[in-house]
């Protein structure tokens, strides 16, 4: 036996080990009491994985070295530097480096190799996945801190959107070059580019709201590109981890999509603004707004509140006073609980992960369906910059767009205060009949001023 | 050939073994457990250091994929960790 193929079996045993170290990881990261060590136990499997690879590389060792550091020092500022609820776009952007390397893999192993029919194969999916990943997942960053804000049906969406179709068949040709005799570089840096314009028009159409699917989707997609870059590479390691993760992403996409009732398809290519237009507008009643010292008065003696966040408690970053008045109401012998939809906000988890920051007990937050049994228990529900989660549309207007969906019922709640900027509707462009109910009372107004109000006069 | 075969096994029962590891995930742990897997999807760092060296461009690409890769490993379990941190339950 010679020395080259002792180091590949020591490798692949190592790369064995890691694989079930990611297994036990990502299982573990499923559940709360256990989440913390799966991650560090995956940071292990990475850790071992990457350092019995440098063993024997062909790369220069000071490239490996400062791009390593380099790569090490961004991705820790990042990190740590970020606010708390800046979370969902770097996620994206994270998301997208990675889309990017698998991306870059396979463009260097097309100039290496004279690729054979499969490998060109595995090439092409890799660029295309990997591409597509990187460029949607800095659109929806961009979307998420609010820097890109191109509407669907503009003159550039629209454009990028054809760019998109044009990449499936072209990806199709590629796949099949060598048996088509295509091998020029030109076509292949056309492909490059068309691919990442791709992504930019898979993403671009896709409403705020429909981030949640949309950043589950390309977490995905991200996982299955270092799956077959796995493939081309013939290395298991990045194919049993690449596969966890793009079933753990698909997994999020189906649970956000079932939360919204709608199909994975219906969200990336319909959206929202062709669904059934919404029918009769008349018969809305007035609303009734009430001040931020009245509705202190009532939760003083409410014994039971449910607090309903949603993105809107995250845009006006309200989520410490939240919790200041949710102690305070216990203090008083106020029962609190946090009902959380899982598509509140901007990703999977975005309102636990604001109500944690600000130190809510994870074991105070209820699920929809948890909740709505008990509703009618509730002396009051507070609606914070929540619309379409709490649209009572989605049980009683069969012809509204958004019916079918689960929603957390606070309209059968004693009584309904909505915190609200502005009388405007939700993501879904829908109207809310909840605003205009007997029970509900308007609090308008920025959501940490209103709640700060209410917190001054119990402190008073 | 027969190697993509296999590993085309390994790729698929991977992917179920996933679907069923995680088929419950309680709402809370959305976030983490999506940037947690988005750190694993940094195992592409593997792939790059594997890249060969041959020529300019190739360097330039593997200096890259490894770049970009390592941003995506390091930022990812350090944010998942510090996301995990915030979640405790008050006595």
């Amino acid at each position: 036996m010679n020395m080259l193929i002792d180091i590949t079996i020591f490798q692949n045993l190592v790369y064995i080990v890691s694989s079930v170290l990611f297994i036990l990881g990502i299982k573990m990261l499923g559940k709360e009491s256990t989440a913390v060590r799966g991650n560090i136990l995956s940071s292990v499997a990475m850790l071992s994985a990457v350092s019995v690879t440098l063993i024997d590389v062909d790369i220069g060792i000071t490239i490996i070295i400062s791009a390593i550091i380099l790569g090490a020092l961004i991705g820790s500022v990042i990190a740590l530097k970020v606010k708390m609820t800046a979370i969902p776009e770097m996620v994206a952007l994270f998301n997208g480096f990675g889309g990017m390397a698998s991306f870059l893999i396979a463009w260097s192993q097309f100039t290496d190799t004279q690729p054979a029919l499969l490998q060109n194969l595995l090439i092409m999916i890799t660029i295309y996945i990997g591409g597509i990943t990187f460029s949607g997942s800095i659109v929806a960053y961009g979307k998420l801190s609010e820097k890109i804000n191109l509407e669907k049906g503009s003159l550039v969406t629209n454009i990028l959107v054809t760019f998109f179709y044009l990449s499936i068949p072209a990806l199709l040709i590629m796949m099949f070059a060598p048996a088509l005799s295509i091998d020029s570089n030109f076509i292949f840096f056309g492909f490059l580019v068309l691919t990442v314009l791709a992504g930019l028009g898979f993403v671009m159409p896709i409403g705020g709201g429909d981030m949640p699917v949309v950043i589950s989707l390309l977490n995905s997609l991200s996982g299955i590109a270092a799956a077959f870059a796995g493939l081309l590479l013939l290395n298991n390691v990045l194919i049993v981890a690449g596969s966890l993760v793009g079933a753990s992403g698909l997994i999020l996409t189906i649970i956000m999509a079932k939360a919204m009732n709608r199909t994975i398809g219906n969200i990336l290519f319909v959206g929202y603004a062709s669904a059934s237009s919404s029918k009769s507008e008349g018969e809305q009643g007035e609303v009734k707004p009430i001040t931020a010292e009245d509705a202190y008065l009532i939760l003083e003696n409410a014994s039971s509140v449910l607090v309903v966040p949603g993105y809107g408690m995250a845009v006006a970053q309200a989520q410490h006073v939240v919790r200041e008045l949710g102690e305070l109401l216990e203090e008083n012998g106020t029962e609190v609980k946090y009902g959380i939809h899982p598509v509140a906000g901007r990703m999977p988890g975005h309102m636990n992960v604001l109500l944690a920051e600000a130190n809510v007990s994870y074991d105070l937050l209820v699920e929809p369906d948890d909740v709505n049994p008990t509703m009618d228990t509730f002396d009051v529900a507070v609606v914070i910059g929540a619309n379409d989660v709490v649209n009572p549309s989605a049980t009683e207007e069969p012809g509204s767009p958004i019916y079918g969906m689960p929603i957390i019922e606070v309209h059968n709640a004693k009584t309904v205060f909505v915190l609200k900027r502005s009388m405007s509707s939700g993501f879904a462009g829908v109207q809310n009949p909840l605003f205009f109910k007997e029970n509900t009372r308007m609090l308008f107004g920025d959501a940490k001023e209103s709640i700060g109000t209410v917190v001054s006069e119990f402190k008073d | 050939m027969e190697i993509y075969i296999l590993l085309g096994f390994v790729l698929l029962l991977s992917i179920f073994l996933g679907l069923e590891l995680i088929s419950k995930v309680p709402s809370t742990l959305h976030t983490p457990l999506m940037s947690g897997a988005n750190a694993i999807s940094g195992i592409a760092l593997v792939g790059a250091l594997m890249l060969s060296a041959e020529g300019q461009i190739q360097n330039v690409l593997a200096f890259f994929a490894i770049l970009f890769a390592s941003i995506n490993v390091f930022g990812g379990y350090l944010v998942t960790n510090r996301m995990l941190s915030m979640f405790k339950k008050k006595s």
